[in-house]
């Protein structure tokens, strides 16, 4: 085995980057779901996958900027979310139960993807597809360098949130003991309904900078469930900059074993890390 | 054990087992070898899954071990197919056993956290099979191996292949469910520290029923593997398969041994209904539209939900049987030498000593009152002594015999028993067997009928014999501390440490209380109590044991122990006993 150049080490590091900006982009609204509402919400992928199909036909129809079709979109997952936290509020479902309700979901979104798009892949052409630009011995992709920007900018928002407000300290005392938080005054089922919202919503933007960069099938939805899944527990659940931490952790990691290896050994490392992780500190998750 | 259920199990599949002589199309036979090949997985994911509530995303991993296996063994080293099966079970076992060994002993793993570890781990094992020369990436061809002829056509023979594992996987299931292994997996499921302490050795069985259930999907992957004759990594170890398989046993239900199988066969059937045509898309829509609804509307399953309303009908009519078997009373002889012994016992949590240094000796025959303020390890002391707490250095000798380092449910056989301040019965168990599990793994070790016998009688004892079928969630308080009370005594100890079950109870409630607790002692059993509560302390003990700060106050009678300035000042602060001496 040679090493690698230090260049390709660089440009491989770089690219784990933006691709583990990505898993904790997607991973933000998974961990605030489990963490602050207790819903393992597996449905969160099929939303991702959802609002980038829909901005890969907005874009292919009408033309506009990808990035401005979050206007319509995230209002809508917004109300996805909360249409579906409320079944899961009504049933009362708990938190294994609310994997299965929503690997439901996620089955019929895929089959409505499958129906709509078919199962082939799908690649959205737009001005950002080839922008890309060279910074000394590197070249930075421009839809990567926003799915950057994208998921720093709304980690910090939402920790600040979380941390500073009125509405982020009711949401966490929620979460630790609804029906005291609830007797202190705090609606605690409208709160939840609202994060639920925000969550679907976060997997929406998530969805379209993952259509800035990646070909779209609807098998393509699991092929993400294991290693953002990791990025959350390793993040922490409820943090709301542990899972960006955590899955920027772990494209370096995969990216750099790519590179000194092979492609095929990439999933090792975030699912080993993830293990140890677990039995070493489970009560950390 | 039921012997109309195995033997119908066995007709039945006898029975099925005639199918391919019938010369149906070969297309019927696929689908029906599809059905009981998801019966199998199904079943053999619920006996660990189901029962203890360890739900495993993993079991794509055990699957896959067994596909490979047979792949490799039959598809590169030219070994007879069906001289691979054995060797796919054991590679499973071995591979869920190593898991289990490692995983069970975190504490904290359980739950979302076990899900997610089988899953990562079904991952690693993909990513090991792909870069190896295992599979090495290609996949591996499996046409050129030959199948055995055990029915007239291919089809025929995986139809019966599955057909004698679906059989077997079930005959286990009911077997586990009506055993010890299953009261004691279900026992985990509801509260696993209170089924340690009550005598379930909740490591060794968790890891049994990992390992049986890896053995049945060890064979499944090997028939399987031959059957779709390609085997890739991708679509092996895909989250599919644990998928699958647990929305099948929710559906029907994981709490019962059939429930598995009615789901494998309603989806199976389900998704084939769609294939005809082009609505594989329809299929899938639907399998997920049934899966939300089940949850949503079936959270406990078909088959239990189904049981349940056959089961309402008839129970009006019975009245409810009284039967008090007679009770052998445990000797008396050794009455006032030392039962238990404390010996510089101290237990910290993360530096706070909770029990500092104590010496605390327990008479035979006696009632032991341990009092002292809040945090002075009162409770401290029971759950150390029940193995609750390891001990964090000193010893403990019962009827001369060292438990410190000993596991909780080996203390429970060594015949010491508690009850719990907040009652943490078993809520899926009715009230009898909540008490009939403790007479099976406690000190007493009771057959299962013998403990239903002896949970009758102790539910008289405590008053609650016409709460004997319902679930602990009907009691109220008092009713779900004499239950504790119940549990306790069913394992016939010759210790029991009682943490506070008069807390909470109203005056009438005391008295009768504190009636029950002299009848157990009269009965043979020594008792240590922590209470609160001073009129039954002085009206029960015969001796008391103060502390104070993790350390030992005073110790004595109760008429002197009550007298001494210093108790009185860490009960009630220094100026109250300087104003009363």
């Amino acid at each position: 085995m040679t090493l690698p150049s230090a260049t390709l080490l660089a440009q491989s590091a770089l690219s784990g980057l933006f691709v583990g900006a990505l898993y904790g982009l997607i991973g933000l609204g998974l961990g605030l779901s489990w963490g602050l509402l207790r819903t393992i919400n597996l449905a969160h992928f099929a939303f991702t996958f959802a609002a980038a199909y829909l901005c890969y036909q907005l874009v292919s129809s009408t033309g506009i900027d990808p990035l401005l079709t979050l206007v319509v979109i995230a209002p809508l997952f917004f109300a996805l979310g909360c249409a579906l936290h409320w079944l899961v509020q009504r049933f009362e479902v708990t938190p294994l139960n609310s994997l299965l309700v929503t690997f439901g979901v996620t089955a019929i979104i895929e089959a409505g993807i499958q129906a709509i798009w078919s199962a082939d892949f799908r690649r959205l052409e737009s001005h950002y597809a080839q922008a890309k630009f060279k910074l000394g011995a590197l070249f930075v992709p421009v839809p990567e360098l926003i799915t950057l920007g994208v998921a720093l900018a709304l980690s910090f928002a939402i920790w600040a949130l979380l941390k500073h407000t009125d509405l982020g300290k009711a949401l966490r005392a929620a979460a630790l003991d609804a029906p005291i938080a609830a007797a202190f005054g705090v609606n605690q089922r409208v709160l939840a309904l609202l994060l639920a919202g925000t969550c679907a919503a976060l997997a929406a933007v998530a969805g379209v900078c993952l259509s800035l960069s990646f070909t779209l099938a609807p098998s393509q939805i699991y092929a993400w469930v294991g290693v953002v899944f990791a990025a959350v527990m390793m993040g922490g659940l409820g943090s709301a900059l542990g899972p960006l931490v955590a899955g920027i952790v772990i494209g370096v990691s995969e990216a750099l074993t790519m590179a000194v290896t092979a492609p095929s050994w990439a999933p090792i490392v975030s699912f080993t890390l993830l293990i140890a992780l677990l039995l070493v500190r489970p009560e950390k998750a | 054990m039921n012997r109309r259920v195995v033997i119908a199990l066995l007709a039945g599949g006898a029975l099925l087992a005639l199918v391919p002589w019938l010369h149906l199309p070969a297309f019927y036979e696929s689908i029906l070898y599809l059905v009981l090949h998801w019966v199998l997985l199904a079943t053999s994911w619920n006996i660990l899954s189901g029962y203890s509530g360890y739900f495993s995303f993993g079991h794509g991993a055990f699957f896959g071990a067994g596909v490979y296996t047979t792949a490799v063994l039959a598809g590169k080293f030219d070994w007879p197919f069906l001289a691979t099966l054995p060797a796919a079970a054991a590679v499973a076992t071995g591979l869920g056993v190593a898991l289990g060994a490692v995983v069970f002993r975190v504490r904290a793993v359980r739950g979302e956290l076990f899900a997610l570890l089988t899953l990562a781990v079904t991952f690693v094992l993909a990513t090991i099979v792909l870069n190896t020369p295992i599979d090495g990436g290609p996949g591996i061809y499996l046409s050129a191996v030959p199948v055995p002829a055990l029915a007239p056509t291919q089809p025929g023979t995986f139809y019966l292949l599955a057909l004698a594992g679906a059989v077997g996987s079930l005959l286990i299931a009911y077997t586990v469910q009506r055993s010890r292994l299953g009261v004691g997996l279900f026992a985990i499921h509801d509260d696993e520290d209170a089924a340690e302490v009550m005598g379930v050795p909740t490591y060794r069985y968790k890891l049994a029923a990992l390992a049986i259930s890896c053995a049945l999907a060890g064979v499944a992957g090997g028939v399987h593997a031959l059957f779709i004759s390609y085997v890739t990594t991708g679509e092996v170890f895909s989250i599919t398969v644990p998928l699958t398989v647990i929305l099948m046993s929710v559906l029907g239900g994981t709490r019962h041994w059939a429930g598995p199988a009615v789901g494998a066969t309603l989806i199976t059937a389900l998704l084939y209904a769609f294939t005809k045509g082009d609505l594989a898309l329809a299929g899938k829509a639907t399998t997920g539209a049934v899966l939300i609804a089940a949850i949503l509307f079936m959270p406990q399953g078909i088959v239990p939900r189904l049981l349940k309303r056959r089961a309402a009908a008839p129970a009006a009519a019975k009245p409810p049987p009284v039967a008090i078997a007679p009770m052998s009373a445990p000797a008396l002889a050794l009455k006032g030498d030392t039962l238990l012994r404390a010996t510089a016992l101290t237990k910290s949590f993360f530096g706070v000593q909770a029990l500092a240094g104590v010496d605390i000796e327990v008479r035979r025959g006696e009632i032991l009152g341990l009092i002292g303020p809040n945090g002075s390890g009162k409770s401290t002391f029971i759950n150390v002594v029940s193995g609750h707490y390891p001990a964090t250095s000193g010893g403990i000798a019962f009827e001369g015999r060292e438990i410190a380092r000993l596991a909780a449910h080996r203390i429970a056989h060594a015949g010491i028993a508690r009850t719990y301040q907040v009652p943490r019965p078993f809520a899926h168990l009715s009230v009898r067997d909540n008490v009939a599990a403790a007479a099976m793994f406690g000190g007493a070790s009771l057959s299962a009928s013998r403990a239903r016998a002896e949970a009758d009688h102790w539910l008289a004892f405590t008053g609650l014999a016409d709460k004997a079928d319902v679930l602990p969630d009907a009691l109220n308080l008092h009713q779900r501390k004499f239950l504790e009370l119940a549990r306790a005594l069913a394992s016939r100890p010759r210790l029991v440490l009682l943490d506070e079950v008069l807390c909470g109870l109203n005056p009438a409630e005391i008295d009768d209380a504190v009636a029950l607790i002299r009848r157990i002692r009269d009965a043979g059993t020594t008792v240590v109590f922590v209470e609160h509560v001073m009129r039954a302390v002085t009206a029960l003990s015969d001796r008391l044991v103060v502390l104070n700060h993790g350390q030992l106050l005073a110790e004595g009678a109760a008429a002197d122990v009550m007298q001494r300035r210093d108790v009185v000042a860490a009960y009630l602060g220094t100026a109250h006993a300087a104003e009363g001496h």
